[in-house]
Formats: C-alpha cells, sequence, structure tokens
C-alpha cells in the first residue's frame, strides 16, 4: 500500500541520521548513512570496508595450501562452503581429482553448513523484530549440535579449515555418523515447532509480509544470487542449475518465493533446511569407502592460467578467480562475495520504509561482514 | 490465624493511640493528617518495594528458564541479591547531566514516573476490614485513572530535559503511544463500573464474590491488559524503549540513580498495573472460586500477591514470545482496533445491566449470567472484527512525495544532476 | 506462545561453567602445543608452513649430522590455530594441545618457548594424529541430550 501525501502544509526537515559502525543490529560493522525525514527513510548509503583485512593481497604471499585458513575466515559464519569454492577454483586451475568419499564428505558438510547458517540468519531475524532472544536461543540449540559434529571432524567449532586440495583433511571419526543420523531424525520435529512459534504469530506476519520488497526484475539486474534471489522469484539454484561436485547425484528441490519481502526470504530459508536434510540422508546414506584425499604436493604448483569456481553458499554464489603465474602463490586471488554483491540493493528495497523495517530488512538480506569487506 | 488478627489489632491499638496522643498534645489537625498520611505512605513503601525487588528477579529468572538457561543465579542463593547488586551498581554511577538540558526538568522527571505509579497504591484493597484499602475513596477508579495519566508529563520532561534530539523524539513517540492507549483502556474500565454500580475499588472487589469480572466482561479485560502492556513500554510494544535502532529513547541521558528510578518506576508501574487488573477483573482478593469462608485456610493476603504473580507471570510470558509491533502499527491498533471494540462493549454492557434492571431484578444480586452471553459474544466481536474492519498492516511511503519541492510545487530528487 | 510454555518446563541446556565442564573434541585444535624434542629435527617444515610465520626455530649443527634445535617459539598470541604446522611435521613431533583458556595478562606471556611446549600438563590432542584418537574420551554431545551433568575434567 503507498501512501502519496498530497499537501504538505506541515514544515519539515530532514535529518540525517547515522546507523553507526558499531550497533547491536547491524550483523558486523556497517554503517549506512539514512537520511530521515521523521521516521521514513528517504534516502540511504551503506559505507562498509571497517573489516577490511586485506585477505585477498595476503593470499599473494602464501602457498595455495596456507590460503585455505584464511578462506575460513571470509563468511565465518559458514566456513565448510567458503573452504569448498576455493579448493574447487584450485583443483580446476591445477587439475586435481577428488575421491568419492572426499566429494560426498564435502558435499555432507556443505550441507550441515547450510542448515547451520540458515538456523542463524532466521533466529537474528527474529532477534531484530523483537523478540527477546528467545527464537534466537532456540535455534542456537539445534546449531550447538551441528556445531558439534564439525568439532568432531576436525577440532573447531567456527573456523574449520577442513577442506584441502584434493579432498578433505581428515576422515570421519566412528561417532559421526550416530551422531548425524541422530540429529537429522530430529531436525524436522524442531523446524516444525518453531515454525508454528513464529508464523501463526499476526504481528510477525504484518511485520514481515509486503515489507522490503525487491522485485525480480532488480534482483537479477543487480546480481542478487542464493536464498534473497529465490524468494524474489528467480528459480536459480547452483547446485541443480550449474552443478559442482557430486549435487547431480541427488534429488532434491529448489525452494522459490514469490513475493520477495522478508517473509518470503524466512520461508525460502526455511524451505532450504528441509531440502538439506534430504540431500543428508542420501549423502549418508551413498558414502562409500575409500581415501578422503588425493596426495597433492605441499608446494602445488598449478599451470599458469586462470580459474572461476563458484558454489551455492548459503548466502548467495560465493565465487573464486584464481590466477596462477606457476609459481606456489598465485598472482591474484578474488572473492565474489555474495553478501557484498546483495547488500547492493539495500537502498532500493528499504526506501520508504521506517527505520525499525530498515533494521529487518536487513537482517533478512543475510549478511556476513568478513565476507563483505574480506 | 488468629496470631496474625491479634497482632493487627495490637498494630491497630498502637495507632490510634498515637493519633490520640498527638490530638491530645494540642497539635493542629492538619500536622497529625499529614504525620498519618506519611504512615500510610510507609505502609505503601513496604508493601511495594520487597515485591518490585522480587519482580526484578522473577523477571530474569522466569524468561531465562522460558529460553532454557538459567538466569542470574550467583548473586545469593539462587540469583535473590542480584536486584540489589544492580542496585548497588547503578549508585555507583556518576549522575551525568547535559549541560544544556532544563535542569530542574531533568531532575523532576524520574520522580514523576515514580511517584505517580506509587500513588495508585493507595485505593487497592488487600483484604477486607483491617487489610482494606488504605483511603476507601467512593471514586477509586477515577482516581486511578487521573493517576496513571501523570507518568506521561513524566516521560515527556526526561524526553526534553536531555538536550538530545534523539531523546526528544523518542520521548514524543512514547507520550503519542502513551496517550492513544489511554483511551481504550479507560473505556473498558467504565464496562466494569458499568455492572458493578460504583467507582469504588472496594466496592468492585465486594462484587465480584461469585464470578470475577473477567468471565463477566471478556473483552473489557482484553482490551484493559492491552492497553496497560502498552502503556508500560513492554512487550510487545515496546518499539520506544527497546530502541536498538534509535538509540535508547527518551532516557538515553540518564545514569546513576535517576535511571535507577526511571527502571523502579516502570516495574512499580508494572506491578500497578497487575494489581489493578486484579482488583478489578480477577476478583482482588477474593479466592475464587472457593467460597469466602477458606479464609481459615488460604487467609487473603496470600491470595491477593499470588494473583499478582500470576498476571505478573502472564506479561512476562507475553514478553519472552511475542515480537515488537512497529510504531505506526501500535498507534493503528490503538486507535482502529481497540477503541471502536471498547466503545461497542461499552454498548452492549450497557444494555446488559439495563435488561437485568428491568427484566431480571430479583433473580440474582449480580448478574452472573450474563457470562455465557458475553464470552461468545466477545470472540465474535473481535474475530469479526479483525477480519473486517482492521488488519494489523503497514504502509510504504512514496519517497517522491517527501521530496522538497521548488516554487511550482514540482517535486525534485534532490540527488539528480540534471534539474528537471 | 504455547511453545515458550513448554519450554519453561524443559532442562536448562546450559553448562555453569567454572564448575562445570565440557569435555572437548578429540581433535581439538587447541592451545597448548606440545613438542617432542627426541622426534625433531629442526628441519623448519612447521615454521614454513604456517601462514602467518609464528613459529620460529633455531639450529645449530650437533654431532652426528643431526641439528640441535636451540631455539623453538611459537608466538600463540598471533596464531590462527589452523593446524597446518602439525600436519606439515614430517617426523610428528608436533601436537596441538587440548586446553581452550590460556588467557595470560600480556601478550609477550603468550609466546610459548621451549619449556612450555614440553610441558608435562599439556595434553596433546588428537589432530593430525590418528593414534592418540583412543586414549581421549569422546566429546560430550548436545545430540545425545548431554549438556549440564558433566564430564568434569581432572586437571584444572
Amino acid at each position: 500500500m503507498e501512501l502519496e501525501i498530497e499537501s504538505r502544509d506541515i514544515e519539515t526537515q530532514p535529518f540525517m541520521l547515522n546507523i553507526g559502525p558499531s550497533h547491536p543490529s547491524t550483523h558486523g560493522v556497517f554503517r549506512m548513512r539514512t537520511t530521515l525525514d521523521g521516521e521514513v527513510i528517504t534516502e540511504l548509503e551503506p559505507v562498509f570496508g571497517y573489516l577490511h583485512r586485506g585477505i585477498e593481497k595476503l593470499a599473494e604471499g602464501r602457498t595455495y595450501a596456507q590460503i585455505i585458513p584464511f578462506t575460513d575466515r571470509l563468511d565465518y559464519l559458514a566456513s565448510m562452503t567458503a573452504n569448498h569454492g576455493y579448493v574447487m577454483a584450485v583443483e580446476k586451475l591445477a587439475g586435481i581429482e577428488v575421491p568419492e568419499r572426499g566429494e560426498y564428505l564435502r558435499v555432507i558438510m556443505d550441507e550441515f553448513m547450510r542448515i547451520s547458517n540458515h538456523l542463524m540468519a532466521v533466529g537474528f531475524l527474529t532477534n531484530e523484530l523483537g523478540a527477546m532472544m528467545t527464537p534466537l536461543l532456540y535455534m542456537y540449540r539445534e546449531r550447538e549440535k551441528i556445531l558439534d559434529l564439525f568439532d568432531m571432524v576436525c577440532g573447531q567449532r567456527l573456523t574449520y579449515n577442513y577442506m584441502r586440495i584434493g579432498g578433505v583433511s581428515h576422515d570421519i571419526p566412528p561417532e559421526f555418523l550416530p551422531a548425524a543420523k541422530k540429529f537429522i531424525q530430529e531436525m524436522p520435529s524442531f523446524i516444525e515447532e518453531y515454525d508454528e512459534l513464529l508464523m501463526e504469530n499476526e504481528i510477525l506476519l504484518a511485520r514481515t509480509k509486503g515489507v522490503g520488497i525487491l522485485p525480480k526484475d532488480m534482483a537479477i539486474n543487480a546480481g542478487v544470487s542464493g536464498p534473497m534471489a529465490r524468494a524474489s522469484a528467480v528459480d536459480w539454484d547452483l547446485r541443480r542449475d550449474d552443478p559442482y561436485s557430486i549435487y547431480d547425484r541427488f534429488d532434491f528441490d529448489v525452494v522459490t518465493g514469490t513475493a520477495g519481502d522478508i517473509y518470503d526470504r524466512y520461508r525460502v530459508r526455511i524451505g532450504e533446511m528441509w531440502q538439506s536434510l534430504r540431500i543428508l540422508d542420501q549423502a549418508i546414506e551413498q558414502l562409500p569407502e575409500g581415501t578422503v584425499c588425493t596426495k597433492v604436493p605441499p608446494l602445488l604448483r598449478p599451470p599458469k592460467g586462470d580459474a572461476y569456481a563458484h558454489i551455492e553458499a548459503p548466502k548467495g554464489e560465493l565465487g573464486y578467480y584464481l590466477v596462477s603465474d606457476g609459481s606456489i602463490a598465485p598472482y591474484r586471488f578474488r572473492v565474489r562475495p555474495p553478501a557484498q554483491i546483495n547488500l547492493g540493493v539495500l537502498r532500493d528495497m528499504a526506501l520508504g520504509w521506517k527505520v525499525g523495517d530498515l533494521i529487518v530488512i536487513f537482517g533478512s538480506v543475510d549478511i556476513c561482514m568478513g565476507e563483505v569487506d574480506r | 490465624m488468629e496470631q496474625w488478627k491479634y497482632f493487627l489489632d495490637l498494630l491497630a491499638q498502637v495507632h490510634e493511640t498515637f493519633v490520640l496522643t498527638l490530638q491530645g498534645a494540642g497539635l493542629p489537625s492538619s500536622l497529625i493528617v499529614f504525620l498519618d498520611s506519611l504512615i500510610g505512605i510507609l505502609l505503601i513503601l513496604a508493601f511495594v518495594f520487597p515485591i518490585v525487588i522480587i519482580f526484578i528477579w522473577l523477571e530474569r529468572r522466569f524468561i531465562a528458564w522460558m529460553q532454557l538457561r538459567p538466569g542470574p543465579n550467583r548473586c545469593g542463593p539462587a540469583g535473590l541479591l542480584q536486584p540489589i547488586a544492580d542496585a548497588i551498581k547503578t549508585l555507583f554511577k556518576e549522575l551525568v547531566m547535559p549541560e544544556k538540558g532544563d535542569k530542574l526538568v531533568h531532575w523532576v522527571a524520574p520522580m514523576l514516573v515514580f511517584f505517580a505509579a506509587l500513588m495508585m497504591f493507595a485505593v487497592i484493597p488487600i483484604g477486607r476490614e483491617r487489610y482494606g484499602a488504605l483511603v476507601d475513596l467512593n471514586i477509586g477508579v477515577l482516581y486511578i485513572v487521573a493517576v496513571g495519566s501523570i507518568g506521561v508529563i513524566g516521560i515527556f520532561s526526561a524526553g526534553w530535559g536531555s538536550s538530545n534530539k534523539y531523546s526528544l523524539l523518542g520521548a514524543m513517540r512514547a507520550i503519542a503511544q502513551l496517550v492513544s492507549y489511554e483511551v481504550p483502556m479507560v473505556l473498558a474500565v467504565i464496562g466494569v463500573v458499568l455492572v458493578a454500580g460504583s467507582l469504588s475499588m472496594v466496592d468492585i472487589v465486594d462484587q465480584q464474590e461469585f464470578t470475577p469480572f473477567i468471565l463477566v466482561q471478556p473483552l473489557g479485560c482484553f482490551i484493559y491488559f492491552i492497553g496497560a502492556i502498552a502503556e508500560l513500554n513492554r512487550s510487545p510494544m515496546d518499539q520506544i524503549e527497546a530502541e536498538s535502532e534509535l538509540t535508547t529513547g527518551y532516557f538515553t541521558e540518564y545514569s546513576g540513580m535517576k535511571f535507577a528510578t526511571f527502571f523502579l518506576g516502570e516495574y512499580v508501574s508494572t506491578l500497578a498495573v497487575a494489581v489493578i487488573t486484579v482488583t478489578l477483573f480477577l476478583g482482588g482478593w477474593r479466592p475464587w472460586p472457593l467460597p469466602d469462608s477458606i479464609d481459615w485456610l488460604v487467609p487473603t493476603w496470600i491470595v491477593f500477591p499470588a494473583k499478582v504473580f500470576l498476571v505478573f507471570t502472564f506479561i512476562l510470558w507475553m514478553r519472552a514470545t511475542l515480537v515488537r509491533v512497529r510504531i505506526d502499527q501500535i498507534m493503528a491498533f490503538s486507535w482502529k482496533f481497540l477503541l471502536p471494540v471498547a466503545l461497542i462493549n461499552i454498548f452492549v454492557m450497557a444494555l446488559e445491566v439495563l435488561a437485568w434492571q428491568t427484566w431480571f431484578a430479583g433473580w440474582a444480586r449480580f448478574p452472573w449470567f450474563f457470562v455465557f452471553v458475553n464470552i461468545p459474544l466477545a470472540v465474535v466481536i473481535v474475530m469479526v472484527w479483525s477480519r473486517l474492519f482492521f488488519k494489523l498492516g503497514g504502509g510504504r511511503v512514496g519517497v517522491r512525495a517527501l521530496w522538497p519541492r521548488d516554487s511550482q510545487g514540482v517535486a525534485r530528487d534532490p540527488k539528480a544532476s540534471v534539474p528537471a | 506462545m504455547r511453545v515458550t510454555l513448554r519450554h519453561l518446563f524443559r532442562p536448562n541446556i546450559t553448562t555453569q561453567y567454572p564448575e562445570k565442564r565440557l569435555q572437548p573434541s578429540r581433535r581439538i585444535r587447541g592451545q597448548q602445543f606440545v613438542w617432542r624434542a627426541d622426534l625433531c629435527t629442526g628441519c623448519g617444515t612447521c615454521a614454513k608452513s604456517c601462514p602467518h610465520g609464528v613459529i620460529h626455530v633455531e639450529t645449530s649443527p650437533g654431532e652426528e649430522n643431526r641439528y640441535v634445535v636451540d631455539k623453538i617459539v611459537i608466538d600463540t598470541g598471533r596464531c590462527m590455530y589452523c593446524g597446518l604446522c602439525v600436519e606439515a611435521c614430517p617426523y610428528n613431533a608436533l601436537y596441538m594441545g587440548q586446553s581452550y583458556e590460556q588467557a595470560r595478562y600480556s601478550r609477550r606471556l603468550l609466546w610459548a618457548d621451549r619449556e612450555t611446549l614440553m610441558s608435562p600438563d599439556a595434553s596433546a590432542s588428537a589432530y593430525g594424529h590418528a593414534e592418540l584418537e583412543a586414549g581421549i574420551p569422546r566429546q560430550t554431545l548436545l545430540v545425545y541430550g548431554e549438556f549440564s551433568q558433566e564430564l568434569v575434567k581432572e586437571h584444572d
């Protein structure tokens, strides 16, 4: 519902408000220079770069194997997929094959990572809507179970450094599969319970339906990818449309929304969690025996050339572009960060809404500043 | 229980002797009244403060249990000294005073909020006879409504006294919300007054011997409760308070004891709201549904706090669960939903009271049979109104309308480089 | 709202931290490195494989054509605990630790020198060393509902 204000007999003056870098509701250090007229946003300018650490430049002085921990720290909330994308780019450049078991383990970890990331995205969305941390803590409880699984495999809970060029670093211990199966079995009832908590709620529906709409053509023109694009009815998922790794062996649906508002993004993320559970079921069932990593020389010298590999990270299309000049370190390491590109449409989505809505719209984009700023 | 009655009789004796002595000593009667009311104030404080401390503790623990975590449990046994620790911490903080702010207004604001809430307790009956209300005003309900509105001035003073434009904006929004929720609240209470036939709180509780008013007027209770939650600035309508988006709202510039006064004032208001809900709608000190003679087993001064805690637990439950409502939705909800429904409620109750007095006057002292009419009617009204006339949606304002207009009245995009 | 009410009656899933601790993973990349002086030959592969260069090794020629390691220092303040050094060591002489509570008062104290690296109260984790896995107890897993009543660790 668009309101057009016809006569303006009250003189108002717009003022500029800095929703500043350190703010409890922005996911990381992100600044928005907003011009407000009363409550309504008339102009928005995002300013980022507060978390820039020079990862791309640092990578030029490190060997290919040493860059893997750096990719962890790009999108630190979804490290597994970040690692995966990078090692796929190196393998493409150097022509290395990955053993079957390694591929399956990669897919299993990716899908667990997707569930964990979406749990957190949904949790923080409700936190910004105002429910006092309660749904957030429930989502975190499930996420803890996933992080325990990751801890079991690679020893860390956040920055995994698990994928290696040619496979994965460690094989799964024997107690991984029973725990994973128990989790997959319990998760559907959890999702249903919290869907009931959140979606039967009239206030939540009123605050998210129709708010922050991203039209389909704008999404395609701006290069938005991932759940944001799918919520705007762009039917594109790299796992199905440009299958990498062994995703062509799995049977899953791509969840799309219709209207492109916050509610649709929420539903797309919940739907993707269901689909990830399906993929996990199939992957665990089909997991073959074998080695998990091909032997690759520690100082790998790929042939001269370049390669671009992209994967469907939980936030969007995460791409890595590597240029090699034949030495042990890349000549250029470039990350296509989905969060940064998704942020480009923030202004168009947020104009005309109120400050409270801006925070929720921003939360629904689901960014991680480590990726935006690198 | 006999010992308690004896003890209270003794206290009453002491009090009377004290007053007589003072009178005998020739003090002017106004001074005697003043001293007498000081005792009354002390009694109110003695009732309010422990319960407020328990409220603060209960809030954090209860919400934490709902979030599957223990809550503060280190200070003192089970964390009971946590509010004391918080109070001591606030006492040590520096009292920041903005230089350009209006000093008197800045100081007075927290006191207004606190005392407005505290004054409401004067007319609440806690039990029968001796435990009854401190002052049995026969316009009790009017008094409560009037006093409850004083808190709004306190909030505005807070926003004005800090020379901070964001505080002022927050205060303006707060006033808009508070004032617009008082109207349906008062109208809901009028329904109760119609049935009870009196404005005095003691009388209202007396009437609820067999049926509390929540059953007779579910719609009225619903409107009052939601209005009260919005008055308290508690979730789900805490847009102005939990402003993680726009600084802290009207009490940004407060620190130290002034902030603690605001904070306590908010809890005292919560207690006041819970107490009024219990008195008006839940039966006050009457142990409904048990008959009054159960007094020897469950004394009335246990029943009353138990009900108050129940209401408070419900408020906390709502806080832990519901998401925040946006400011324009809050206003729309009040004016377009609560107000018409409250008016319909009054209309229906007036018809019922008229019907009772005209046709059924001989049946019962209290029209408890209206319960069966009112509950389904309330459900129907709420559902019909929300489906047909009011949807809690929001609007997007066309940005084009807000661009500055030049002398011809043509709106121009301020960022456009080429003049239109 | 029923959901939150149901949660009121479920047990808490948090752990009272200093009194009770959860057993971390067998492969935890923890903070106290363990260095086996008898296996180390001073080749410096660990130092070369570190992305940040936090390992410093100084050697001098010793008898029988072997190196004597004069100084080995790991700056655990700048270390990012990626574990590449442990994987790179050809003689399996470096292990990651199991501790996660190594906060110190100054940065200088975080430099782990020879004595700290060989200290007996650091327990080695099984990251990169599969032979140690059997000796370490299983981590507490929330999926199995293990939370507040825990395996209290023996040391510390």
